[in-house]
């Protein structure tokens, strides 16, 4: 069960109050969500407005080094609205999440880079990925990606065809 | 398994290749005990390096966890350095899974621990415990359940 519930808190795409919420927990260094990341954008274009996206941070950080400061870097991104844009940029570049490489990105997202700088360094931000991290854990997030549609733990296969179609199975249902 | 609110057997296991912790060590502090199948394979490696990421919050609530396996204190080594382990490891390897045995938790057909969790009290009770499917990790969120259960009726009480 998700804990807390999707609010304005969180950054998220698609309809705002659309008839299936999926949120994902992820990793920006972690290589499952670099390939559930392609997957998830055609799943978005097909649902179109029927789906809403939200992506919460869930770096684990000894086995992924580079996962925390990419975080907070799409945090950071986030106060110049380019959230989705830094989200994307992190997920193509997976290979390169160092200091530098995240500056690069940032560069070419066109960022205020004093700015994105500062924010980057910033308690609060770190914290709000923490904050995240926690509410995975206690949501039940067992790895990444960690999947929830309408609240509930989604433990199953998120291969393409098979995904999208109990996604759309959830339409019918309604 | 064993009983809810019955003292947890005592037992003695290498946690490095000269040093053995007995559970008796901790008392004073809640113990999560973590058996699992084995060392390296995919699951349990997620298993254990998402509770390495979650001991802050174990630690919040005075806890220490203990994973337990059959594989050897040199497997354990190993293991630990590869996934940066930052917490303790114990060998249920010779007499080979007689503590996993004790705790009701040993496959006998596949020679390993099962998947289970036991949250233990400061005083060695076993106040919550839960055998997951051999192949799912059980995540952390029933154990900060059960640690977060404890603390507050800890408060009651006293």
């Amino acid at each position: 069960m998700l804990k807390p519930a999707v609010s304005d808190k969180d950054h998220f795409q698609g309809a705002k109050s659309a008839t299936i919420v999926l949120v994902e927990y992820g990793d920006y260094q972690c290589p499952h969500c670099g390939r559930a990341y392609p997957i998830l954008k055609k799943i978005q274009k097909q649902l179109g407005d029927e789906l809403k996206f939200v992506f919460r941070n869930f770096p684990i950080e000894e086995s992924h080094p580079d996962a925390v400061q990419a975080a907070i870097a799409s945090e950071a991104a986030a106060l110049q609205n380019k959230y989705w844009e830094m989200h994307d940029a992190l997920f193509e570049h997976q290979n390169d999440l160092s200091e530098n490489g995240i500056l690069s990105l940032a560069k070419n997202l066109k960022l205020d880079l004093k700015k994105f700088s500062a924010d980057w360094q910033s308690e609060e931000l770190s914290q709000k990925v923490e904050d995240d991290f926690e509410s995975g854990v206690r949501s039940g997030v067992n790895g990444t990606p960690g999947f929830f549609i309408n609240g509930q733990a989604y433990y199953d296969n998120w291969e393409y065809e098979y995904f999208l179609n109990y996604l759309k199975g959830l339409l019918q249902v309604r | 398994m064993l009983p809810l609110n019955t003292k947890a057997p005592e037992f003695s296991l290498f946690a490095t290749p000269d040093q053995k912790v007995s559970l008796s060590e901790l008392i004073g502090k809640k113990v999560i005990l973590a058996f699992y199948p084995a060392d390296f394979s995919v699951v349990c490696s997620d298993q254990m390096s998402l509770y390495n990421a979650t001991l802050k919050f174990f630690h919040k609530y005075n806890a220490e966890l203990i994973g337990i396996s059959v594989d050897s204190k040199w497997c354990h080594m190993a293991f630990a350095q590869d996934r940066k382990l930052h917490f303790t490891l114990l060998a249920d390897f010779q007499p080979k899974g007689e503590v996993s045995r004790l705790y009701d938790v040993y496959d006998e057909v596949e020679g390993e621990s099962k998947r289970a969790l036991y949250v233990l009290d400061e005083e060695g009770i076993i106040r919550w415990s839960y055998l997951s499917p051999v192949g799912i990790n059980p995540g952390a969120d029933g154990i900060l359940e059960a640690l977060e259960a404890l603390s507050k009726n800890k408060k009651v009480v006293h």
